[in-house]
């Protein structure tokens, strides 16, 4: 019995796991060769769940940017903008980012989820009202924590739900900030972004938009859900990441309110935490230039995720709500899930595996994501897997249930 | 005497509404968990009625919807019996109708 004996229940869960052959969270490839393809035990495994949407992690531009600015300004910052002074480019990225989203301001941050520690603890605090979806990502519940604010969860995507619980804080003192996501990691549903908007509009609260998995994926112009709504003057504040569709890693805020630079000296995750080193920067600001400059990259991106939804969808498997980038496909129960998912990985294709609790109404879960730089012919395999490894589990028999979950 | 008296007739009210409280709670697990529910002050709600995190939720979810509440986060936490229950949302319908 040691001090993390109190983990007993999880490690019993993962323990189980290994027992079966597979642990999904230590999967180590021989080496990543290119966005969509590693080699993993000697084979050559197509990557269908690394949230690497426009693939550009491998693009020439963005990794000769990074090169240069590590020969000329060195592997790291070694430390905060506080205590080390910004960087040009931590500079130029923020008014690229203010930019791109029309917004006066811009914050970044060494990570996504710093970026939700700090924004959300911030902005709300002892006496304030901090109204998150159900089905917020981890980051957001630990911002949550973080800050001192009163934390009321209410029904995901349930504008209405959301709406009941605001008037039930009627006259109740302290400001009141509204959370919701762009498109939602697991099961790649967006948010009724208009209807929310209204419901701020009617109650005076603020309202922040992760768009994590949304910016460079939705929208006219690639900013988002907001922008795919037309809601953007009605959100306050949009958070997002660098880790996903920008092919690097860190995360940002922007937004028109006019305090928004006081954070600088009171956000403690951005205070208190390395800055993001010179490569980092300089292919992030290279990657939003090809956001910028490049739709055909959200149109290969969205054929892609709709090739996949509706193929998974004709083989008899049940997929999310909306054909996104984000393709999930329930399971009967966690014991399918593995072995459904370790069947794929031996037959070459890498995805994620999600199982209660971190999945929503405890469905177990394989999701996928999809990338612009898949080919065609990758996506008809991964296709040709599912159904393949469906048939050998006995999805396609007369008992149709099995594929069917409550999603 | 009289003073006596009218103690007794608020600890009989309250109770009213205790017992009150503990049957329609009883009747909002059994929605929630689809089958009869025996609970008591001390039930565990986590321990005795075999809750996951996603019955609780829902659980929850249900008890805010029937007494209009909103029970926060920080306050769902420290619930573990059903008399913890009761009490929280007694001091929250006192504060939404204060």
């Amino acid at each position: 019995m040691t001090i993390l004996a109190k983990h007993a229940a999880s490690k019993l869960i993962y323990d189980s796991l290994k027992e079966h052959g597979v642990d999904p969270v230590n999967v180590r490839f021989d080496s990543v060769l290119s966005p969509t393809e590693g080699m993993l035990n000697g084979r050559r495994t197509i990557l269908l769940g690394t949230n690497n949407y426009l693939g550009l992690t491998f693009d020439p531009d963005c990794i000769e940017q990074s090169i240069l600015a590590t020969r000329s300004q060195g592997t790291g910052t070694t430390g905060s903008r506080i205590a080390n002074g910004s960087y040009d480019g931590h500079l130029r990225l923020e008014e690229a980012l203010a930019d791109f989203y029309g917004c006066e301001h811009a914050m970044v941050f060494s990570t996504g989820y710093q970026a939700n520690l700090g924004v959300l603890s911030t902005l709300v605090g002892r006496g304030d009202h901090l109204m998150l979806d159900a089905d917020s990502h981890a980051s957001i519940y630990d911002g949550s924590r973080l800050g001192h604010a009163e934390v009321i969860r209410f029904r995901h995507n349930s504008p209405d739900d959301l709406y009941k619980r605001l008037r039930r804080l009627e006259g109740a003192p302290g400001d009141r900030l509204i959370v919701v996501e762009g498109i939602y990691s697991m099961l790649g549903d967006t948010a009724p972004l208009k209807e929310f908007a209204d419901v701020k509009r009617q109650t005076g609260a603020y309202l922040l938009v992760d768009e994590a998995h949304s910016m460079g994926v939705l929208g006219a112009t690639g900013r988002g859900l907001a922008e795919a709504c037309g809601v953007e003057k009605d959100v306050d504040f949009i958070v997002g990441t660098f880790s996903k569709s920008l092919g690097s890693v860190g995360g940002f805020c922007v937004s028109n309110n006019p305090d928004f630079d006081i954070m600088r000296v009171v956000c403690r995750p951005y205070m208190f935490t390395a800055s993001l080193p010179p490569a980092v920067i300089a292919s992030t600001l290279c990657a939003l230039e090809k956001v910028r400059k490049e739709p055909r990259l959200r149109a290969d991106l969205m054929r892609n995720a709709r090739r996949l939804y509706d193929g998974l969808a004709a083989l008899g498997f049940q997929t999310g709500p909306e054909a996104n980038p984000v393709v999930a496909v329930a399971m009967p129960n966690t014991e399918t899930a593995v072995l459904f998912w370790k069947l794929l990985l031996d037959k070459g294709l890498y995805l994620n595996i999600a199982i209660p609790p971190a999945t929503p109404t405890n469905v177990s879960l394989l999701r996928s994501s999809v990338s612009a730089a898949h080919t065609t012919q990758q996506i008809d395999t991964a296709l040709e897997m599912f159904a393949d490894v469906g048939r050998e589990l006995g999805f396609f028999a007369a008992d149709r249930r099995r594929a069917g979950g409550v999603v | 005497m009289q003073s006596n008296h009218r103690l007794a007739l608020v600890e009989n009210k309250d109770g009213d509404l205790h017992a009150q409280m503990l049957d329609d709670i009883a009747e909002i697990f059994a929605q929630v968990l689809d089958r009869p529910v025996q609970i008591t002050d001390q039930t565990d709600i986590v321990e005795d009625l075999g809750m996951d995190s996603l019955g609780v939720m829902n659980f929850v979810m249900a008890i805010e919807d029937f007494y209009d509440i909103s029970i926060p986060l920080d306050r769902t936490a420290q619930i573990q019996t059903v008399a913890d229950l009761i009490h929280a949302v007694q001091d929250l319908r006192t504060r939404t109708s204060a």
